[in-house]
């Protein structure tokens, strides 16, 4: 069985955030960065489904040189191959140019029969990628998996469960397919020191547009057909009232204000 | 003359929510800027008597494909639709819920005719003859307004409850039926099952939170925030450091990594207010935040901030609500 998992270099959760405002873009610099949590969860499931049916497992990111990093710790997790897609051209790509070179990396992988990935960033937030993935293959589209139950690579098939709004429901599609998982779907391993000590002397490929057959046209800030207008500070929450005074009075306090809204029937 | 704004109304097999709508409110306003009209589209089994309701809260006509293959709710086959639909009519913008349903169906309808669209949207505007469209990035520190030049039709995701509910009136609309090919065979997913969620969380169409953090200290807090959420006819939700601590599932958890909700109301007992936490609630209409540490950052955000320990403020808050509101 052929995996695939698309890994994304995020800010760390805890960093403070800056915009370069004027460029439109994140300023990187001296910023703290990890692997996007949720892709964790997707590495981890990569990692049983190959211990659990056997196969090879290829990781690949899209981003400028620095998110090497986290094809490094995919290495250390026993990864067996890894590519890095980064060009200039791809800076400033929107959700489907990404998908559009991730997509492109997955062909050129070729023969892939599950591509894994977490079910957003914790930086753009647009939990769609996946989908957009998924769709620009033609593989079979399955998002907010929480449980993966069989993967059939011979027979074609995979049975998922998705966590939906008011239940789980169980999906059996063919293979190829992208699966976008949530938090809890596992627990993600740490790198052990000898897998850490030889991913570090590894070479970590790089694939450029032209690698990728990539139409630079469709790509980056000339290919984003979402284009930011406007970044802005949302205006601070006016503040807030402290209630003081006995609890029996802060009670009846706040009880009072929150009828008033006429929110509670 | 610009065109059509649309709107697609989710439903699950058939069965819908007056929030299956709400996106008509806004949509309406977007076509009255425009001189246009203000279109609903609606996809599944038999969509009748929802394509009718659409026009009770204000479309004037109903796009409706329907099909034995739309029964079961499968992202692809809604997309295949929802695509061709969008490619033949080329609205101004389309308009979905940013729910699980609704992202799936957009992203991949986006995603077959090639061009990118804005997800969790919480403003939308007519600005130089197309609609930007805002999200919050990075926890809410930061807006971000977009504009889809190259896409027809814009597409958005707009988070639930970012605008208010459209009236019901008497009006109806035009019911236009599309046929769509799209049969089993071109279909690579199947569902096998659904699992009805016993506890059946659904924080974000929830007017009112009551949430709870590390300062629970257990499991046992959640009891009593319940009891409170079930009082109010809201829901429960938690922070990252209360699921993690694995005092309550995930599907409870509000901020970055889990849930996004902007309820009417959101009570925050014994959360500090990370930046993580703060961006998964800081839209909330009102913010009672109940949390022992005067300094907690919460309080920046809250509407009401309450310095005590929650164990003694939430029974009496019980207490009271029960004899104020008769139960």
């Amino acid at each position: 069985m052929k995996i695939a998992v698309c890994l994304k270099q995020v800010p760390d959760t805890e960093a403070e955030i800056k915009w370069d405002i004027p460029k439109g873009a994140l300023s990187r610099d001296g910023m703290d960065c990890i692997t996007n949590p949720f892709d964790e969860f997707a590495l981890e499931e990569a990692l049983l489904t190959k211990e659990n049916y056997d196969g090879e497992i290829v990781a690949v990111s899209m981003g400028p040189e620095g998110a090497k990093d986290v094809l490094r710790n995919a290495l250390a997790l026993t990864v067996d191959q890894v590519a890095l897609c980064t060009d200039d051209a791809f800076a400033g790509s929107d959700t489907y140019a990404t998908a559009y070179v991730l997509a492109s990396a997955i062909k050129k992988v070729g023969d892939v029969d599950v591509v894994f990935c977490g079910k957003q960033s914790t930086d753009g937030n647009t939990g769609v990628v996946g989908a957009e993935l998924a769709a620009i293959l033609g593989f079979s589209q399955l998002t907010q998996v929480s449980k993966v139950r069989s993967v059939d690579a011979g027979g074609k098939k995979i049975v998922v469960e998705r966590a939906i709004e008011g239940g789980i429901e169980v999906v059996e599609a063919k293979l190829p397919a992208v699966v976008s998982v949530i938090k809890g779907i596992n627990e993600p391993r740490l790198p052990n020191l000898m897998g850490i000590r030889k991913a570090s002397k590894m070479d970590i490929p790089q694939w450029s547009a032209g690698d990728l057959g990539v139409d630079t046209g469709k790509v980056g800030t000339a290919g984003a057909s979402t284009k930011v207008v406007e970044i802005a500070v949302p205006p601070p929450r006016g503040a807030g009232e402290i209630l003081k005074g006995e609890i029996e009075e802060i009670a009846n306090t706040i009880t009072d204000k929150l009828i008033d809204l006429k929110v509670i029937k | 003359m610009a065109n059509d704004v649309w709107v697609y109304i989710e439903h699950k097999e058939g069965a819908v929510s007056p929030m299956s709508f709400e996106l008509l409110g806004i949509g309406k306003q977007l076509a009255e800027g425009f001189g246009s009209n203000l279109c609903a589209f609606v996809i599944g089994a038999q969509v009748d008597d929802l394509a009718k309701e659409a026009g009770t809260y204000g479309a004037s006509k109903v796009y409706a494909v329907e099909g034995d293959v739309f029964k079961d709710f499968r992202g692809e086959a809604y997309a295949k639709a929802a695509a061709a639909l969008l490619e033949k009519y080329k609205p101004e913008i389309a308009l979905f819920r940013a729910t699980v349903m609704g992202t799936d169906v957009a992203a991949a309808a986006a995603a077959q005719l090639g061009f990118g669209l804005c997800t969790d949207t919480i403003g939308l505007a007519i600005d130089g003859g197309k609609v930007k469209m805002t999200r919050a990035a990075f926890g809410g520190n930061y807006s971000v307004s977009v504009v889809n030049e190259k896409a027809a039709p814009q597409i958005a995701t707009v988070r639930p409850k970012a605008f208010a509910m459209p009236e019901k009136g008497a009006g109806s609309a035009e019911v236009v039926k599309e046929s769509v090919a799209v049969s089993d065979a071109d279909l690579a997913t199947k569902v096998v099952e659904f699992i009805k969620s016993a506890t059946s969380v659904n924080l974000v169409e929830a007017d009112i939170i009551v949430s709870g953090g590390r300062g629970l200290g257990n499991d046992q807090g959640f009891a009593m925030l319940k009891e409170l959420a079930d009082l109010l006819g809201g829901a429960v939700g938690a922070s990252r450091a209360a699921v993690d601590s694995e005092w309550i599932p995930y599907e409870h958890q509000v901020g970055q990594t889990g849930k996004t909700v902007k309820p009417k109301i959101y009570i925050a007992c014994g959360i500090s207010g990370a930046i993580q936490h703060l961006a998964g609630m800081r839209t909330s209409d009102c913010i009672v935040a109940i949390n022992k540490d005067p300094d907690a950052p919460i309080f920046k955000a809250a509407s009401f901030g309450i310095v005590g320990d929650y164990k003694d403020i939430v029974p009496k808050m019980i207490e009271k609500f029960k004899a104020k509101l008769n139960k």
